[in-house]
């Protein structure tokens, strides 16, 4: 634990782990543009087909991708079922009393459910294979025109760097103090709502206090390595593309390009259905 | 009022791929009365040990009975367990909290359910106990304190609830020496006073050897030998096998053995040597 | 390039009344000196350490690095001192920026300007200064606490300071550790580098060319590692503790035992107690 942050992360070393982590993030980006332009089956079919595809070049047991899915079932089933019950339309398919269900509803459910678990799926491949720290480099990298307009970068992409490396050992600390209170009589789970945040108080207080004082050796350690964040820096790490993220991105393009020529040019989906309707 | 461990074991994260077992069927009886050093390199196994005692882990495998509480059972009184077992951590400043040192101390009496009267008594008692002025701290915010001050105002919070065993996990750790010593002093007296039963961790060999009644020596989640300091500072292939130093005292025993001096007696403290050297010399 | 403090003073800024924490002290640290400086917690030796690189400013006196003052508000004064002036801290897990060693390391440099290509070449030299080559690519996160400061040191190495300054950087270590870094700065002094050492342990002090002791802020001895521990009165009444063998040998000697009062290993104690007879 610690060793690999969030625990997200599925090292199966395939080709897309080594792609240059900027082209995946925007790959991501213009996924979920995609993902909110499409309105009908056949691409949302589509796109699975394109997920699993790049799930299965990246060596991710599908079981595992889509477990990522489970942490938004809730949200997936609370939002469905709300449109459902709620969504007026011309075809009525169910009465009773007065709950009304239409055929606008049922389909819209459907597509909602479906939309929000696409979203879900392609971010957790990013991060199935992209360490935390990949993706903070590729932000920096990206934010890096920022500089221009005197956007401290590189403090941002420090800051995300310092979060990552504590956040183990925050962690840590915070079960350490538990133990502590807990040795002294303390109990974190009996008790209503507020009963149990109030006895977070002797855990809260001492972690706070004790972030603060990380903070201050930190900067100390970092100001005696000549830390600045005005002066130059060089930078030993440098991401470079090459041809796999070449292919890969214009992988990426062609099927998001075809998905947007369907919607507003040619109609891909009525074409295939009618082949095989 | 005794300490029963039968065959131990635990294992961190059961069943997942970060499985690792810290503690592989420890068995030990700790009596009253008893001064219990341990000892082990890092990693084998004596935090875990220590937070079985009480209970801040859940027991997965073996029996631990703390005088006539039973872990085995399905809801052992972990009140009265924690408050019979008081146990401080390793650096325990960084767990105050609240806004007075007269509160911070009072925390596990009042979780002991205690009444005003008992909790402020004791406060008192327990603060005067570990060196420190009433009258000059009880009002003053804990984190105003230098480092010693906060350790020795921790080390009240705990003794407040009156243990009757007290565990410390390498109370001295980054201390100076007289702050070392000064810990040390006070872990006997309370050993004199409230707490006749005293389990330390500690890497401190020297400090060991002129402290402890019984050491037990931890090594790959399994006690490897539970002994006097005498019996298991002597036994060369015991510590070569756990890895483990010996008191700077022993070590120079040993350089005399090399160059043909054995002493009569085996000392591990420094009066012990000095009496044994003496002897030897003129004898 | 030595480091010389003129009747320098430093007051902390505090609530009620100032806190003296150096008073008056005037002392030079040689090029390619082993210094302990000693003290019990409160004798104003760690304010000490972070006078020597900028990190704090005399209140008054100067302290000067090379023949250029500390006390100057040019960023780039500053960090031409603490370029030469490396510091390691005492919690290992407060001084780490970085998740990744490699990154650690890179980051004195990358601070510096260093070219990239250069940066490489340093990180490997100052791993394998420590002994820690092995774990360029890995995570700090699971490294033992003498791993963690070994890595510190490295991280300093990188710049290729000439004086290292270990403020207390042993005192939250287990023995083993301890041992690790001790043989480091042995070593590393072995190279040339001037080692100044702050400590509480008195076994690290025999190692060193030269014992400062420090009281309430004053410097209260000074000499080689022999002469303070013959200074019994001094010892106790400063509340420093002499190393187990010295503590034996004193008692014995004390007390008519033919054995020279000086300092022992624990071999060469035994050798003395043997010849006595």
């Amino acid at each position: 634990m610690g060793n690999v942050v969030f625990g997200q992360y599925y090292p199966s070393g395939s080709v897309v782990h080594r792609l240059d982590a900027r082209m995946k993030l925007l790959a991501v980006i213009l996924y979920i543009v995609t993902v909110f332009f499409i309105t009908d089956y056949v691409m949302y079919a589509a796109l699975f087909l394109f997920v699993i595809a790049v799930a299965l070049i990246s060596k991710i047991p599908l079981k595992v991708l889509f477990r990522t899915v489970r942490t938004i079932v809730f949200l997936v089933l609370v939002t469905s079922i709300i449109n459902l019950f709620f969504t007026q339309g011309d075809t009525l398919w169910v009465h009773w009393h007065f709950i009304k269900i239409y055929k606008e509803g049922v389909e819209r459910a459907i597509k909602l459910a479906l939309r929000l678990i696409l979203l879900m799926l392609f971010p957790s491949i990013l991060t199935l294979t992209t360490t935390p720290m990949e993706l903070t480099d590729a932000l920096e990298s990206l934010m890096s025109p920022l500089k221009l307009i005197k956007v401290p970068v590189h403090a941002i992409a420090l800051i995300m760097s310092i979060a990552l490396r504590m956040i183990p050992i925050l962690m840590e600390e915070t079960n350490k103090i538990m133990l502590a209170q807990k040795a002294r009589g303390a109990s974190f789970d009996t008790g209503g709502a507020l009963k149990k945040a109030k006895a977070m108080i002797p855990v809260l207080v001492p972690l706070f206090v004790g972030a603060f004082r990380r903070a201050d050796e930190l900067a100390l350690a970092m100001d005696a390595r000549c830390y600045s964040s005005v002066a130059n820096r060089t930078k030993y790490k440098v991401m470079r593309f090459a041809l796999r993220d070449l292919f890969a991105a214009l992988f990426c393009l062609a099927v998001f390009a075809l998905v947007f020529l369907n919607k507003y040019l040619w109609a891909f989906d009525e074409m295939i259905l009618a082949l095989f309707g | 009022m005794s300490i029963e461990i039968k065959d131990l074991s635990y294992v961190y994260s059961p069943g997942t791929p970060y499985a690792a077992a810290a503690l592989n069927g420890v068995t030990l009886t700790v009596n009253e009365g008893d001064f219990v050093a341990i000892i082990g390199k890092t990693g084998s196994g004596k935090s875990t040990f220590i937070q079985h005692l009480n209970a801040l882990i859940r027991l997965q495998s073996g029996s631990v009975k703390v005088c006539d509480i039973d872990l085995t059972e399905k809801k052992p009184d972990l009140k009265k367990l924690r408050g019979t077992v008081g146990m401080v951590m390793q650096y325990p400043e960084y767990q105050l909290f609240d806004e007075t040192v007269a509160k911070d101390v009072s925390y596990g009496p009042k979780n002991l359910g205690l009444s005003e009267g008992e909790i402020k008594g004791r406060v008192r008692e327990a603060i005067e106990l570990v060196g420190l002025s009433y009258d000059e701290v009880a009002d003053r915010s804990p984190f105003e304190l230098s480092g010693g001050q906060k350790r020795r105002v921790a080390i009240a919070g705990v003794i407040a609830m009156k243990p009757r065993i007290l565990v410390l996990d390498e109370p001295t750790a980054g201390l100076d020496p007289r702050g070392k010593k000064e810990i040390l002093a006070l872990v006997k007296k309370l050993k004199e006073t409230s707490s006749p039963t005293v389990l330390i961790i500690s890497h401190d060999m020297d400090a060991v050897a002129e402290n402890a009644d019984k050491v037990a020596l931890f090594s790959e989640g399994k006690v490897e030998a539970f002994a006097s300091p005498r019996e298991i500072f002597y036994d060369d292939g015991l510590l070569s096998r756990t890895e483990m130093d010996r008191p700077a005292v022993v070590k120079v025993v040993k350089e005399m053995e090399k160059r043909g001096v054995v002493l009569a007696e085996r000392p591990v403290t420094r009066a012990e040597f000095i009496a044994a050297v003496k002897r030897w010399r003129n004898g | 390039m030595p480091i010389r403090f003129d009747n320098v003073t430093y007051e902390y800024p505090a609530e009620e009344s100032a806190v003296v924490a150096v008073r008056g002290v005037s002392l030079t640290i040689e090029n390619g000196s082993f210094v302990c400086i000693c003290g019990e917690n409160g004798s104003g030796k760690s304010t000490l350490a972070k006078l020597m690189n900028g990190l704090l400013q005399p209140t008054s006196g100067t302290v000067t690095v090379d023949g250029r003052s500390t006390a100057t508000e040019e960023e780039s004064e500053l960090f031409a001192i603490r370029q030469k002036v490396g510091m390691v801290f005492q919690n290992p897990d407060n001084q780490m920026v970085a998740s990744i060693i490699e990154d650690e390391i890179a980051f004195g440099p990358e601070n510096l300007g260093v070219p990239r290509e250069e940066i490489g070449e340093r990180i490997s030299y100052a791993l394998d200064a420590v002994g820690m080559t092995e774990y360029r690519h890995q995570t700090p996160y699971k490294l033992s606490g003498g791993q963690k400061q070994r890595i510190a040191i490295a991280a300093v190495l990188a710049m290729k300071p000439e004086v290292l300054v270990l403020d207390e950087s042993t005192a939250m270590l287990d023995p083993k550790g301890r041992a690790e870094v001790m043989k480091v700065a042995r070593e590393l002094h072995r190279q040339g580098i001037t080692i100044v050492l702050i400590t509480h342990f008195m076994e690290e002090a025999t190692r060193a060319d030269r014992v400062v002791v420090m009281n309430e802020g004053r410097v209260v001895m000074d000499g080689t590692p022999e002469e303070i521990f013959r200074d019994r009165e001094g010892i106790a009444r400063y509340d420093l503790e002499l190393p187990v063998t010295d503590a034996i040998a004193a008692e014995l000697a004390a007390d008519g035992f033919p054995i020279q009062d000086k300092i022992y290993s624990e071999s060469a104690l035994a050798e003395a107690i043997c010849r006595s007879k």
